[in-house]
């Protein structure tokens, strides 16, 4: 193996936590940086011509290529996973960006009480309140020490909406249930697709707080502190799956690249698929670098003084047990903590519903909406719902491509081919829309991640497998949704609502959020985490984790703000303290 | 080395010439002349018939619109079959291939060509059949895989952009009152609230000017 001039930090993944963590480090440092990505290289300008739902939003030609590696599913312990031999609940994007490239920009901030989640609940209920089984943690951070973080994230991406808590004063037509914000958005509201505004009314009507949805799809011109300047959304309609044609998306190849490309100390190197870190072993304890094989095949060493790990939750997870940095997690003896607490957002599409009128859904965008959270909030009385935690009923106006959205019918139409079918199809193409719910997922004791001992990857290396299930907690919730967002399509005027069926076992082939996370979690001690809420590991002080994969469960809310906030504190610390006294943050 | 098949198409069974109004009334603008020889890349001639009138079956051509028939989804399923996802390029297929419940995936070791070259074999002499007979043949096989993989693939072709040979004149999004892509919505997208907007539908090229070219024509 070619060892190549060591560099004062390498980072694997080019993505959203990656990049930024490239442009931090390269632009406040004259740290030597090289980002690795296995996936292609790419510009924001690649985009202008990319609004083909075919190639794009069908054969979803910016996600991982499975053919050369996947993960296997298996609901539970007692039978063999299976390889996940198509893309179907998530979505990991591959090459330079990653999934911050084809999101729909979506950026809610996580509830105060998420951070503290085992402490507080049990301050409030008792700890016979959760559930048995449970993986619960305190994340071993506050949202008050986080909020500045938010708020530089923010600015970064210039975010657009309304706030309805700033400073603790309440502000009507913002999300008066949320956290406190240090300042209003950045920018104002985007515009209010038909569907989503007959949503908001509905959900006013009947006594709920609907606010819009906050979007990084910004609403006007912006220039962020960066310097980098981006135009309003046109409202296209190609957003999520789909590079931004326009850029007024939030994307790392828009906000980070431009700047780490005129950075001499930073490089990204693509085609670049890291196998393994290296480490010296106890006592000394630190990482050595990584092993990847390069865009020519050839399989190289990066020697480097700082390791981060940016590369999504399975990834992370992977390359930590591939390595053996750590100890694996054993559901059946509690020991270990790398794989633990794998969690994925309860997302479902409560209510479908039906109008008489044409709603005009080509028009819109990834975040162009309104949402309630009424139930989403840290002061609610559980004791009488029968589950925990909550989540966000919302209606967004994504902009529809016809392949997808063509031939979704109301339950009463039976046909699903030939002349009854088409004419159905045909007449509700532009007639339907979906109020969807976003809830917390718990983490249990038996979802979690380790190594396939059956299936390889291309290059001969175990899969990640998932042992994942859903548990009454979020089946109860899902329940519990539904028929308030009938209740809310009934007052929008639908004349006939497909209720969701219900939650039953995980379903890999109904798409459900690109977050899932955990992994790598962080907490307050070595015992229950793999990092500390620097994202700094535990054992080796030189190696940070980056993303999803260091969250110890899911929050309602959608998590890209919240990986960059991390990434920002990370950031702050190694530069501010770590250069000077490299050693343990916490 | 394959023989050359072709697929040939009448002026009538040509799509490209309606144009739809709000009203969906359908009118035909022109006519084009003579038959149109398309050659194909995948299947051999009796297949893209079969496939054809089989589309046709799943998506008619009747009063409510225009149909497969129209949006030329047998040329775009050749296309497709020929390409990288006919010949399952992005998919994992290591073995072992074991059965698992529905909420799993495909877990099938056959491509989608496989499944069409098999799933045809079935179905000789359909072309040729009544359209009830046609009907009758279809309902025998709707649990299949083939046709879960037949259906999709054609309401692929009749909304996909014109770039992958379906969708042939765009009936399909004026069918559906799709416009295709457009560069900005901004002044439109709260001024027709309860109203349809309809805009005349424009393809990827004739919106971009640019000639990208679809993943089915890379190597």
């Amino acid at each position: 193996m070619k060892t190549l001039p060591a560099v004062d930090a390498v980072i694997v993944g080019g993505g959203w936590a990656g990049l930024l963590m490239a442009k931090e480090l390269g632009a406040r440092t004259f740290l030597s940086v090289v980002v690795l990505e296995r996936g292609p290289s790419r510009q924001s300008y690649d985009y202008a011509t990319d609004m083909d739902e075919l190639d794009y939003a069908i054969r979803l030609r910016m996600m991982q290529d499975l053919s050369s590696e996947t993960v296997t599913l298996r609901h539970d312990a007692s039978r063999g996973a299976v390889p996940l031999r198509q893309h179907g609940a998530f979505l990991p994007g591959a090459g330079v960006g990653g999934s911050g490239e084809h999101w729909n920009a979506q950026v809610p901030r996580f509830l105060p009480d998420s951070f503290e989640l085992l402490s507080k609940t049990t301050a409030r209920y008792g700890a016979s309140a959760l559930p048995e089984g449970h993986a619960v943690r305190d994340w071993g951070i506050t949202y008050d020490e986080l909020e500045p973080y938010y708020t530089r994230v923010d600015k970064l991406l210039g975010s657009s909406g309304q706030a309805g808590n700033v400073r603790g004063k309440l502000i009507d037509g913002g999300n008066i249930f949320e956290g406190w914000r240090s300042e209003q958005y950045p920018t104002p509201p985007t515009k209010v697709p038909y569907f989503a505004a007959l949503f908001r009314d509905a959900a006013k009507s009947l006594g709920y707080h609907p606010y819009p949805a906050p979007s990084a799809n910004i609403s006007r011109a912006y220039t962020n502190p960066d310097g980098i300047s981006r135009g309003g959304c046109t409202y296209c309609g190609f957003c999520g799956r789909f590079g931004c044609m326009v850029g007024a998306k939030a994307q790392p190849t828009n906000l980070l690249l431009p700047i780490i490309q005129k950075r001499k100390n930073v490089s990204v190197r693509t085609g670049a698929w890291v196998r393994r870190i290296l480490f010296e072993p106890a006592p000394k304890f630190a990482a050595r670098g990584v092993s990847y094989v390069d865009a020519r095949g050839e399989e190289v060493f990066q020697p480097a003084s700082l390791v981060f790990l940016a590369s999504w939750t399975f990834n992370n997870t992977r390359l930590l047990l591939l390595s053996g940095i750590g100890e694996p997690y054993d559901p059946a003896t509690g020991r270990g903590t790398v794989g633990s607490n794998l969690t994925h957002q309860v997302s479902v599409p409560s209510a479908t519903a039906f109008f008489d009128q044409p709603l005009n859904r080509f028009m819109g965008a990834g975040s162009a909406g309104f949402l309630f959270s009424d139930y989403d909030r840290d002061d609610l009385d559980r004791s009488s719902l029968g589950f925990l935690r909550g989540g966000y009923f919302g209606a967004r106006g994504y902009g529809f491509q016809p392949i997808a959205a063509f031939g979704v019918l109301p339950d009463s139409v039976k046909a699903t081919w030939g002349a009854d079918w088409k004419k159905a199809a045909v007449f509700f193409y532009d007639r339907t829309a979906t109020i969807g719910f976003a809830g917390e997922h718990l983490a249990y004791k038996t979802n979690l991640m380790d190594l396939d001992p059956v299936y390889k990857d291309t290059l001969g290396d175990p899969l990640l497998r998932l042992t994942l299930n859903w548990r009454d907690n979020e089946r109860k919730m899902a329940e519990f949704a539904t028929p308030i967002a009938v209740r809310v399509a009934r007052a929008m005027g639908a004349r006939e609502i497909n209720p969701f069926p219900g939650l039953r076992s995980y379903d890999a082939t109904r798409y459900n959020s690109t977050h899932i996370q955990g992994g790598t979690i962080m907490g307050n001690s070595p015992a229950d985490s793999v990092v500390s809420s620097y994202l700094q590991h535990w054992q080796l002080p030189n190696l940070f984790i980056l993303g999803g994969s260091t969250f110890p469960q899911n929050a309602s809310a959608n998590p890209t703000p919240t990986i960059l906030a991390f990434v920002y504190r990370t950031a702050d610390a190694i530069i501010d303290r770590y250069l000077k006294h490299p050693g343990p943050l916490a | 080395m394959r023989r050359r098949h072709f697929l040939t198409l009448s002026a009538a069974t040509l799509g490209g010439v309606l144009v739809y109004s709000l009203d969906r009334k359908a009118a035909l603008l022109s006519a084009q002349h003579g038959p149109v020889r398309i050659p194909l890349r995948f299947l051999t001639e009796t297949e893209a018939h079969i496939v054809a009138a089989a589309a046709s079956r799943i998506f008619p051509s009747d009063d409510s619109g225009p149909g497969a028939r129209e949006a030329g989804v047998a040329v775009f399923i050749d296309r497709q079959l020929a390409g990288s996802y006919g010949r399952d390029r992005y998919r994992y297929t290591q073995p072992p291939f074991e059965d698992a419940p529905r909420e799993f995936g495909y877990q099938g070791s056959a491509t989608p060509r496989q499944i069409y070259r098999k799933g045809l074999k079935g179905l000789e002499g359909f072309h040729l059949l009544s359209p009830t007979a046609q009907d009758e043949a279809l309902r025998k096989i709707e649990s299949t895989v083939f046709f879960a993989l037949l259906r999709q693939n054609t309401i692929e072709g009749m909304f996909c952009d014109p770039i992958h040979g379906g969708n042939a004149g765009m009936v399909g999004w004026q069918l559906v009152g799709f416009p295709g892509p457009r560069m900005s919505n901004l002044e439109e997208v709260e001024k027709y609230y309860g109203q349809p907007f309809r805009p005349k539908p424009r393809s990827l090229r004739q919106t971009t000017g640019a000639k990208a070219r679809p993943t089915e024509d890379q190597p």
